[in-house]
Formats: C-alpha cells, sequence, structure tokens
C-alpha cells in the first residue's frame, strides 16, 4: 500500500491531538460550560472539578502535588512566569542568571529583557554533543545566582542535558532550578523530586493535547519556591496566573497527560526503533551525512542530520511532502544558520544542511522507508549540483578557499 | 515559500548541470558566493576562439531553489550568445523571467556576478584585453 502523503515528522513542532483528548475535552464546551471561579453553582463546581482531575493527572505524570501545577497558556509563557517571576521576586538575594546559549527563545528573550534591566547572565556553552553537564552549571553558580534555567531535552537536536545531576548541584548551591521541559514531558519519565527541579515549563500540545494551554511546575516544599505573577488580576492560580481558566483546553491537557503516562514506554521503544532506522538508512546510503549531537543520549524520536555541501532550503524543496524542520533558518526568510547547530561549533556548511526529524504515535515503518528513500535519492541528486562536494571530490579543503565577499 | 512554476521547472530538470576542465583554454570559469552566506555558484563557458561566441555553458550550484534556477536559466541564455552580449544580461532579467520574490534577488545578483567572472576568466586567459570594469 503507498503510504499517503504528506508525511509529518516535526512532532518537536508540534504533535496532531489524540481523538480520545478531543472526547475528553467535548462536553466541557457547550454541556459544562462554567467558570471554574464560580463557587456558588453546580456549573462552576462541575468546572472546577474538572480542572481539579487534569491538575492531578499532569501532577501524576511529572511527580508532583496537584497544588503545584499552575495553569498557562503554554510553555512560553511558563518560562516568562518562571524567569521573571523568580527574577523579581528574588531580587533581593542577587542578579545573576546562568542559562545556555543554545536554549529555546522563549528561554533566551525573557533572560535578555532581565540582562538589560541589570541581570548578568552566564551562558554556558556546549561542546559538540549537544549537552549542558551539571559541572559546568557547578562553575558558573555564584553567591549572587538567583536562577538556574537549562531545558531538559533541547528542541533542535533531541539531546538531553544532565538534569538530575543539575537539580542536585542547585539543590546543594541553594539556587532554584528551572527546566523548560517541553520535549521532554509526556515522552520521558519525569520525576521533578528526583530531579531537583523547582520549576518546570511544559505545554499540551507537544503530547497529544490542545495548543494554547499548557502549565508551570511550582515546588511548594523543600523549598517553598514564589514566583511574582507576569499577569495580575482575579487572583487565579494560587495569584500566580490570573484569568478565567481555560477549562477545555486544561481538560484536555490533563487527558493528554494521562494517556502518555500509560503509553510514553511503548511509544519511546517503538519510536526509537524507527529512529534507528531512519538514522541507519540515510547514514549507510550517504556517507557525509552527519548525525548532529550526542550519540545516544538523545530522545528517542528526534534526529538531527546534516547533508553538507548540501544546502538546506533546495533539499527541503526536494523533499516538500515530508514536513520536518530545517536546521537552518533560511524557510523562515532569514538567511541565518540555525544558532543552534552554531553553538555545536558546526561550520557553516553543515548548519546550512541540517534537517530535523521529529517522530510521533503516527509515524509507521512504511513511511519511515519512504522517507530513506526520498532522502537518499535527493540528497544525492543535489550532490550532483553541488560545485562544494565536487570541489571536496578533487581533494580541496573548503577551509582554505577565498571566498569572494557577498 | 511559494516559488514560481518556472523556479520549480529549472529546480527539477535543471539545464546544463556539469563541469568542463577548468584548464582548458577555451574554458572560462566564474565561481562566486560563500558557503557561510547559503549560496555557491560555478558558472563555466567554452568559448569558440574564432567567433567569441560562448558555444556551451555549464553549472553547479550550491543554493536554494532560486539560486539552482537562477544559474540555470544563465547557462540557458549564455549559450549562443558573445561574451560581450552575455555580459549584458542583468539580473533584473532573471528576477523578471523567474518571477522571484524580493527576498530571492541575491540569487539573481549572484548569477549575474558569476557569468562575468566566467568571461573575466576566460578574457584573461586568452589574453583579450578588458577595460577596467567595477567588478567589486
Amino acid at each position: 500500500m503507498p503510504v499517503k502523503l504528506p508525511i509529518y515528522l516535526d512532532h518537536n513542532a508540534t504533535t496532531p491531538m489524540d481523538p480520545r483528548v478531543l472526547e475528553a475535552m467535548t462536553p466541557y464546551f457547550i454541556e459544562h460550560f462554567g467558570n471554574a471561579s464560580s463557587r456558588n453553582h453546580a456549573f462552576g463546581w462541575a468546572a472546577e472539578d474538572a480542572v481539579d482531575k487534569a491538575r492531578g493527572q499532569v501532577a501524576s505524570l511529572i511527580g508532583a502535588s496537584p497544588k503545584e501545577i499552575i495553569w498557562t497558556s503554554g510553555s512560553t509563557e511558563s518560562n516568562n512566569l518562571a524567569i521573571k517571576g523568580v527574577a523579581e521576586m528574588y531580587a533581593q538575594k542577587g542578579k545573576h542568571i546562568v542559562s545556555a546559549v543554545h536554549e529555546h527563545k522563549a528561554t533566551l528573550d525573557p533572560i535578555k529583557r532581565l540582562q538589560r534591566d541589570g541581570y548578568e547572565v552566564t551562558w554556558l556553552e556546549p561542546n559538540k554533543d549537544g549537552i549542558i553537564y551539571a559541572e559546568q552549571v557547578r562553575e558558573a553558580i555564584r553567591d549572587d545566582t538567583v536562577l538556574v534555567t537549562i531545558m531538559w531535552a533541547n528542541n533542535e537536536l533531541g539531546t538531553i542535558n544532565e538534569i538530575p545531576e543539575i537539580g542536585a548541584v542547585c539543590k546543594d548551591k541553594g539556587v532554584t532550578f528551572h527546566t523548560e521541559a517541553t520535549q521532554w514531558v509526556g515522552k520521558m519519565p519525569t520525576d521533578v523530586e528526583a530531579a531537583g527541579i523547582d520549576l518546570l515549563s511544559a505545554t499540551g500540545h507537544k503530547m497529544y493535547g490542545p495548543k494554547g494551554c499548557g502549565f508551570l511546575y511550582v515546588r511548594r516544599r523543600r523549598p517553598r519556591v514564589r514566583v511574582a505573577p507576569l499577569i495580575d488580576g482575579g487572583g487565579h492560580e494560587r495569584g500566580m496566573r490570573s484569568g478565567t481558566l481555560n477549562v477545555t483546553g486544561i481538560v484536555g491537557v490533563g487527558a493528554a497527560a494521562e494517556l502518555c503516562e500509560k503509553e510514553m514506554s511503548d511509544d519511546a521503544i517503538r519510536l526509537g526503533q524507527l529512529k534507528t532506522r531512519l538514522e541507519e538508512g540515510i547514514t549507510s546510503k550517504l556517507d557525509m551525512a552527519v548525525i548532529n549531537g550526542h550519540p545516544t543520549k538523545r530522545l528517542p524520536h528526534t534526529t538531527n542530520i546534516s547533508f553538507p555541501y548540501v544546502e538546506g532550503e533546495s533539499l527541503m524543496m526536494a523533499i516538500k511532502e515530508i514536513a520536518v524542520s530545517s536546521g537552518s533558518a533560511c524557510t523562515s526568510a532569514s538567511l541565518e544558520p540555525s544558532y543552534v547547530l552554531k553553538a555545536l561549533g558546526l561550520g557553516d556548511e553543515l548548519a546550512h544542511s541540517s534537517i530535523r526529524f521529529g517522530l510521533g504515535r503516527i509515524t509507521t515503518e512504511e513511511e519511515i522507508d519512504y522517507t530513506i528513500d526520498k532522502v537518499v535519492h535527493n540528497v544525492s541528486k543535489l550532490l550532483e549540483l553541488s560545485p562544494l562536494w565536487e570541489m571536496v571530490q578533487e581533494g580541496i579543503d573548503l577551509e582554505t578557499v577565498q571566498w569572494g565577499a557577498h | 515559500m511559494a516559488y514560481s512554476p518556472k523556479v520549480i521547472d529549472h529546480y527539477e530538470n535543471p539545464r546544463n548541470v556539469g563541469s568542463f576542465d577548468k584548464d582548458d583554454p577555451q574554458v572560462g570559469t566564474g565561481v562566486v558566493g560563500a558557503p557561510e552566506c547559503g549560496d555557491v555558484m560555478k558558472l563555466q563557458i567554452k568559448v569558440n576562439p574564432e567567433t567569441g561566441v560562448i558555444e556551451d555553458a555549464k553549472f553547479k550550484t550550491f543554493g536554494c531553489g532560486s539560486a539552482i534556477a537562477s544559474s540555470s536559466l544563465a547557462t540557458e541564455w549564455m549559450k549562443g550568445k558573445t561574451l560581450h552580449e552575455a555580459e549584458e544580461i542583468k539580473n533584473t532579467d532573471i528576477v523578471q523571467e523567474l518571477s522571484l520574490p524580493p527576498v530571492k534577488i541575491h540569487c539573481s545578483v549572484l548569477a549575474e556576478d558569476a557569468i562575468k567572472a566566467a568571461v573575466h576568466d576566460y578574457e584573461e586567459k586568452a589574453g583579450i584585453h578588458h577595460h577596467e570594469e567595477a567588478s567589486a
């Protein structure tokens, strides 16, 4: 049976909603439409019960207590709340933050705003494996450090940072630790206690839930962590995030969390096998292809492969019926190579031709085999077109070529 | 990015892909661009020394679909032209023919530069005196 096109291999961008999640959400649009803050009638109680149930489902997924879950609009808001909220709340203690250069923009930009307001930041740099190690964090922490924020798994590479170890260092040093776990939660076992996490950001739409609803875990005990709110109003979510709760979204995130908790280990095994099949299928036929980041410390469903001497946008055009993300930001009309790949020290010609493949629950073996064939065929064709590849074949070292100004 | 049908046609069926021996006295080679800019074009012409007519042209391009299409089109247009006529090809002609959007105009500029570089290379090899032209 031929595969159905287009093929979706961009699950790090977003996941399709699981039909079971939609089913759970449906009654809360019209039938149980109440405001979860309406404490004095049955409509409100039904909504509140649903929100509480979802809080429990999410808490269970990450090993937290339900009271520690603050609903937000998604990971970007959660990051902003965690980073700016901690900075403001603990400003008396100091104005130093530790983070990494290849974090998501939703971490980098809130920190950069604080930097403009006088905060000092130590930006950790990964080596070629893309991983941030606990020792780097330990060395960067100062007496006036108020926050360490390091993502659990990198969105472009799928590499996994040394999270429990970083949590232990922060505990040891008495520094608040936030992790943006958008790509991790719902895919991999998460235990905020064991990992020493004080604040954790995640979102529904990366784990087969709805868009527009996510959460921030805020530790309540040992120690109690407090964040200044970004949004003031009716005092919802223990005063940390005002605004009428998005009941349908919250129900969806809860349902998605419960499904993930049940199914993620099977998903991880199946997708890990498919990812290996994809990586081996491509690299066995294309000698020049390079898998970016640490060879094993990576998410089971994500791989980022560079095709040197082939330009990213032209490759994307050639495989347009396969939905992937280009490591180069060319497709978004800015011609800069990905800052994440640059942080790994990749040469520009590598950075210009990297593709992130994100597998998910709907991915099939037939789709992976189709993708292997399509990528191998088109990369080979583009290599035939590439003057850089020709030079390399002639034994010319591209680093020594005087390129014209352009 | 929506590509025009002509860009897609040149991208899917690029004309005149390949290389000539760059040491051949009849061949002029132009290599422009840089990997870090995301585009490198190599354009080659084979010139009849008697008539000064470009009898054949070939290219290889590392770049986006528009860059590949611009250089493919350039090889088509150069064939049969004299060196002087080839130098008259303007990037705006390429933009128009391929309906390139503003963010892709640099691809056409690069193709024009590659044409000029290939012609210069041939003329230098052939010892043809060429008046100073702004080549920056």
